[in-house]
């Protein structure tokens, strides 16, 4: 357990290494104009031009630009290179929004998803289990944008049902407010991965019901119902609950981009958004990190979750 | 297939298996409904510029201070207060005009379009891809597999939309220049390429997985005996029986692109404007939602359909591809 862990500390820290280089060369390399141009603007005389390249180090070789910005994120240094601002603490101000977003859509769509699936395979090819497939894969083809685009403006905007977009801090304005705000948002991004869930589950589950130790539950005398909740479902799950990692990780680290922006939630993937049609590295950098950790970590402990469920799998 | 005789007890004697799943899928009356949508969709993209010529102007062009003649009535194709003439249900302005006055049937056919283009490069960059990094790592392992997995590690724990965006952003700017191979700023080709090497992976890793079991069986073995080489077994005995599994991916890769192009479209880093998108066509009427909800409703249901109908035919081809699907209760 404890070399599992740290095997995988070590394979994080590689991971990350190597999306931050990659991340830093797709904007070094790539040619969009030198970022002192841009940030001594567009009437600058040339010696300005040049006292920027310096004071930020545009001028050193590429490697002792990643190292300083790298350094920089580990202190929470770093400051945007448009505006100035602490990147760390931007982010910090992004992070329980994000979050906020991102536990409670989580919880919604693997319990959903859960539900749906368990549903659809004790029915399978009756009526509501077609009903449900036909309903996930609506919700699967669904661009989450545009989903939340509609509800934000009809029952938030006309209907006045839910408010119109932004997000309420549970300090300031208390709990009822910060769920009001989120319930749209939460509902919005589930709908959009019940669907992968609950298909996943449901085919597992049809499997599961045809191996052999289902066939001797059965045997024994045991009920469908049981046979199913007792021993299909626990080992139809561990799939779900991996999918779920990655899905949540990603989420945790800014990944509803799309989502965030549609309800002016202000999250970290909404900060990340906004930097990078600004070309603004730092943020970028700092954000797709993050992303990465958050991934990587899920998955970890989804992983020694799953050990934990099913004791074939070794650590 | 791989395991012949699995399909002898199910299958019709002297039936292969293509032929057998071609019957499933055949029977799939669902599947091949959708299947049939998509070709419409595909057949109105065709037939964008025949549209074009009918509303007689281009998916670029602004009409902002044109008038239209209704029912004898005579209205601005954009009022003063910006608001677009909602759909008319004639050849000029079937389903409307945008914020400058562009006619947005017209608009909505280049789209798909472009939609379909960037799903289909990105589906065959994905899999080409896919493929070889999958046959290399699982047919040679050591540290070709190595190199390969590990990379795919990467890209698998980077933010899949933040990457996507990154790069529609970066490359945006002043296009793409790799040695002899040149992309221009604006060319389609960038979200092509962003989003098939993003949708490889998915498909890479069970690929490989597949290949490492392919190479373990008596075919490889027979071939390798009679003096086979690494690119003949590869290329020759072990990509046929690939086939099947990329079947599969093929339909909700194509899908995934397509979404995925909307999305980063939506942002600004996929379709370059003024060249219309799902995507940018959703962003821009969004705005517009309470003097022009057609803006945003038109380009969403098309984008929905087009999904939905390569999302249920994926299905059906699963299913029809699947050997164990006449044994599962529900078919």
């Amino acid at each position: 357990m404890l070399r599992f862990i740290a095997r995988r500390l070590a394979g994080m820290l590689a991971v990350l290494f190597a999306v931050s280089v990659l991340t830093f060369l797709i904007f070094a390399v790539i040619p969009n104009g030198a970022p002192e141009d841009r940030m001594a603007g567009p009437n600058a005389s040339p010696g300005q031009v040049a006292a920027v390249r310096r004071e930020w180090g545009f001028d050193k070789p590429l490697y002792v630009q990643y190292a300083r910005t790298m350094k920089k994120i580990f202190t929470g240094d770093v400051v945007s290179y448009v505006d100035r601002t602490n990147v760390v603490d931007e982010i910090g101000r992004g992070a329980p929004r994000t979050f906020s977003l991102a536990i409670g859509a989580a919880i919604l769509w693997i319990a959903g998803g859960i539900a749906l699936g368990l549903y659809g395979a004790a029915r399978a090819g009756r009526a509501p289990d077609r009903l449900i497939t036909v309903l996930a894969l609506a919700g699967v083809s669904m661009p989450v944008f545009w989903l939340g685009a509609l509800a934000s403006h009809y029952l938030g905007f006309e209907a006045r049902i839910f408010p119109d977009g932004g997000y309420a801090e549970i300090g300031r304005e208390g709990v009822l407010e910060w769920l009001w705000h989120l319930v749209l948002p939460w509902s919005v991004l589930a709908v959009v991965l019940i669907g992968v869930y609950s298909r996943v589950l449901r085919s597992n589950l049809l499997d599961a019901l045809h191996a052999d130790y289902a066939r001797t539950a059965r045997a024994k005398g045991l009920s469908e119902g049981a046979v199913l909740r007792r021993h299909a479902l626990p080992n139809a799950l561990i799939p779900i609950v991996t999918l779920w990692g990655l899905d949540f990780g990603a989420v945790l680290g800014g990944g509803a981009v799309l989502t965030e922006s549609v309800f002016d939630l202000q999250g970290i993937g909404q900060y990340f958004a906004d930097s990078v049609s600004r070309l603004d590295v730092p943020p970028v950098l700092a954000v797709t990190m993050l992303g990465t950790f958050f991934i990587v970590a899920v998955n970890t402990i989804v992983d020694i979750a799953c050990a934990a469920m099913d004791p074939r799998i070794r650590l | 297939m791989v395991d012949e005789d699995r399909h002898a007890g199910v299958a019709v004697a002297g039936v292969g298996p293509w032929r057998l799943a071609l019957r499933r899928l055949r029977a799939n009356r669902v599947a091949l409904a959708f299947g049939a949508l998509f070709a419409v969709l595909v057949a109105l993209a065709l037939a964008a510029p025949l549209w074009g010529d009918l509303a007689g102007t281009s998916p670029s062009r602004n009409h902002l201070s044109d008038t239209i003649v209704i029912d004898g009535q005579r209205r601005d194709v954009v009022t003063e207060d910006r608001v677009p003439i909602g759909p008319t249900w004639r050849a000029k302005y079937f389903l409307g005009a945008d914020g400058n006055g562009r006619d947005v049937a017209v608009r909505l056919l280049y789209g798909a379009r472009n939609s379909l283009f960037i799903g289909l490069t990105a589906t065959l960059i994905s899999l080409l891809l896919a493929v070889t990094l999958g046959l290399l790592a699982g047919y040679l392992r050591g540290w070709v597999d190595a190199v390969v997995s590990r990379g795919l590690d990467v890209v698998w724990a980077f933010p899949v939309l933040l990457l996507g965006i990154a790069l529609g952003v970066a490359l945006a700017r002043d296009g793409l220049q790799i040695g002899p191979l040149s992309i221009s700023g604006g060319s389609k080709w960038i979200p092509a390429l962003i989003i098939g090497v993003v949708g490889a992976v998915y498909l890479a890793r069970p690929l490989r997985g597949l290949v490492l079991s392919l190479r373990e069986q008596d075919f490889v073995e027979a071939a390798r005996a009679q003096g086979a080489g690494p690119l003949r077994i590869m290329v020759g005995e072990l990509l046929p029986n690939l086939a099947s599994t990329v079947l599969v991916f093929v339909p909700l890769l194509v899908a995934n692109a397509i979404l995925l192009e909307g999305a980063l479209s939506f942002l600004g880093a996929g379709v370059r404007p003024p060249d219309p998108s799902w995507g940018t066509m959703i962003g821009d009427g969004v705005d517009l939602l309470t003097s022009a909800p057609h803006l945003t409703i038109v380009p969403g249901v098309m984008l929905v359909l087009t999904v939905l109908a390569l999302n249920v035919l994926g299905d059906g081809v699963r299913d029809a591809l699947d050997p164990r699907a006449t044994v599962r209760p529900e078919r």
